[in-house]
């Protein structure tokens, strides 16, 4: 399941930007190489984040794992709900499992299509 | 290594969507539908798991019972037959090589179940120490074993096997039949719950596993989930926990080699040096296997030996290793390298609902 109007990471992130805005998450691949998440570590409200560079970190029953940013600029919205319901990740990732929303700073540059990161996950396989 | 270990059962995960993983040289399922809801379901109604990985001897023959005692910690003076015991192989210097089961079929009659990773080392160990007269059996590639665990697993083991089930205490086994061949149900476990570990050969495992799941109260579960069960119940994993550097004494099993036998390592059984604690971890995030392990004012005094989310509990749990004087201590950081985690020292089982021992009838 790899939304078209998404953009993506080779480390299995998504973003999906609106105007001068994006929503950020990880793949339906990479929650379900994870396995069930029982905690994610977000960014404070206003925090930078550079495309490319660590966003957090999200732990599974079996490992924790860094996140990384598919973009540039500020945290404008933590999904506050992944405190009691991580959850959420694993259930609608490109959903209700949202990570973080970000205002871009600047456009992204290394981003993938739905077609390459296809690709991608599938040789990570 | 390159070719994986299968089990009776291998085929039938991989064609069943269990998610598959080498383990001690095995492939084995770590998951069915996820770990939490497999966890969750066998702490309510009843998980099957295949455990054919580990390990099985036979020690039979005149003179068993001393030579057994003399390399196995258990008190076999008072393991009659039907019944088995919890114990240790032990280094001359104390440290554990291992745990094991044995049980007693009957007069100098045992049977021991090893860990799948020491197999072959518990083998040469143990042969080297039985004398004359006394053989020893590895019936590992004879034997299968399924462990069927759950509050509801004795509804199941009544819809498949006829039997007085009511009446097999915690730690007892009886040696019944299933589909014409030999089938040992024990009632032990490794999850805290009340449930059975069958053992038969492997031409029968198929047929036990599908009659067990057939009801559809009995879910198959994956070593994800036996390993968040036992961590809850503070049962120790050999290799992490257990090593051959930890005595009985460290590990909280002090009390536990009661033989009056002259076992080897007995003189250094109760040494301390270091203790295996238990610590609750507030929030949901967790610490993992060689985490440091300081005290809230201190230098570093161990480290985490087994580390996970739990689920019954909804916080983080911890078994840590640290030096017998920071034991002392109630307050502890952890360091998983990202961040910090405050840690309290707190008394075994972590998990206080477990119903292994449930009385029956």
């Amino acid at each position: 399941m790899i939304p078209g109007d998404l953009k993506y990471t080779k480390s299995h992130e998504w973003a999906r930007i609106e105007g001068d805005t994006a929503v950020v998450g990880i793949t339906d691949f990479a929650q379900e190489q994870l396995g069930d998440i029982t905690f994610v570590d977000l960014p404070a409200l206003g925090a930078g984040l550079t495309e490319g560079a660590e966003l957090g970190s999200i732990e599974s029953v079996k490992a924790a794992s860094d996140l990384y940013s598919p973009v540039t600029g500020e945290v404008s919205a933590v999904n506050e709900a992944l405190a009691s319901e991580p959850e959420l990740v694993n259930r609608e990732p490109y959903g209700r499992g949202w990570l973080v929303k970000v205002k871009l700073a600047a456009a992204p540059e290394n981003l993938l299509s739905a077609g390459d990161y296809e690709a991608v996950a599938a040789s990570d396989h | 290594m390159d070719t994986m270990l299968t089990t009776p059962l291998t085929g039938w995960h991989a064609a069943h969507g269990a998610k598959m993983v080498p383990f001690a040289g095995w492939e084995m399922p770590v998951q069915y539908e996820g770990i939490l809801a497999e966890h969750a379901w066998t702490r309510s109604e009843a998980g099957l798991f295949d455990i054919c990985h580990m390990g099985e001897f036979t020690v039979r023959g005149a003179g068993a019972k001393d030579a057994l005692s003399r390399v196995a910690t258990q008190n076999l003076d008072t393991l009659a037959p039907g019944k088995c015991r919890y114990g240790f192989l032990l280094s001359p210097a104390g440290g554990i090589l291992d745990d094991l089961i044995v049980y007693c079929r009957g007069a100098d009659d045992y049977l021991l179940v090893v860990n799948a990773a020491r197999t072959a080392h518990d083998f040469a160990w143990i042969g080297s120490h039985l004398g004359a007269g006394v053989e020893l059996a590895d019936i590992s590639g004879a034997t299968a074993k399924i462990d069927l665990q759950g509050p509801k697993s004795f509804t199941v083991l009544s819809e498949v096997l006829d039997g007085d089930w009511k009446a097999l205490k915690y730690f007892n086994f009886v040696e019944t039949s299933f589909a014409g061949a030999p089938l040992i149900v024990s009632r032990t476990g490794y999850t805290g719950e009340l449930g059975v570990e069958f053992f038969c050969p492997p031409e029968t495992a198929v047929a036990l596993w599908e009659e067990c799941l057939a009801g559809g109260v009995a879910r198959p579960c994956g070593l994800g989930a036996r390993d968040t069960l036992r961590l809850e119940m503070g049962y120790p994993l050999y290799g992490q926990d257990l090593t051959e550097t930890t005595t009985p004494a460290e590990a909280g099993y002090g009390t536990l080699p009661a033989s009056p036998a002259q076992y080897v390592g007995k003189a250094n059984a109760s040494a301390v040096r270091s203790r295996l604690i238990a610590l609750t971890i507030p929030g949901r995030r967790a610490a993992r296997t060689h985490d440091a392990v300081l005290p809230a004012a201190g230098e570093a005094a161990g480290e985490v030996t087994s580390g996970s989310f739990a689920p019954s509990l909804g916080h983080a749990i911890a078994l840590a290793r640290v030096s017998a004087k920071a034991a002392e201590e109630t307050d502890f950081l952890i360091d998983t390298g990202r961040t910090r985690l405050e840690a309290k020292r707190t008394e075994l089982p972590f998990y206080k609902g477990g119903t292994a021992r449930m009385k029956l009838g």
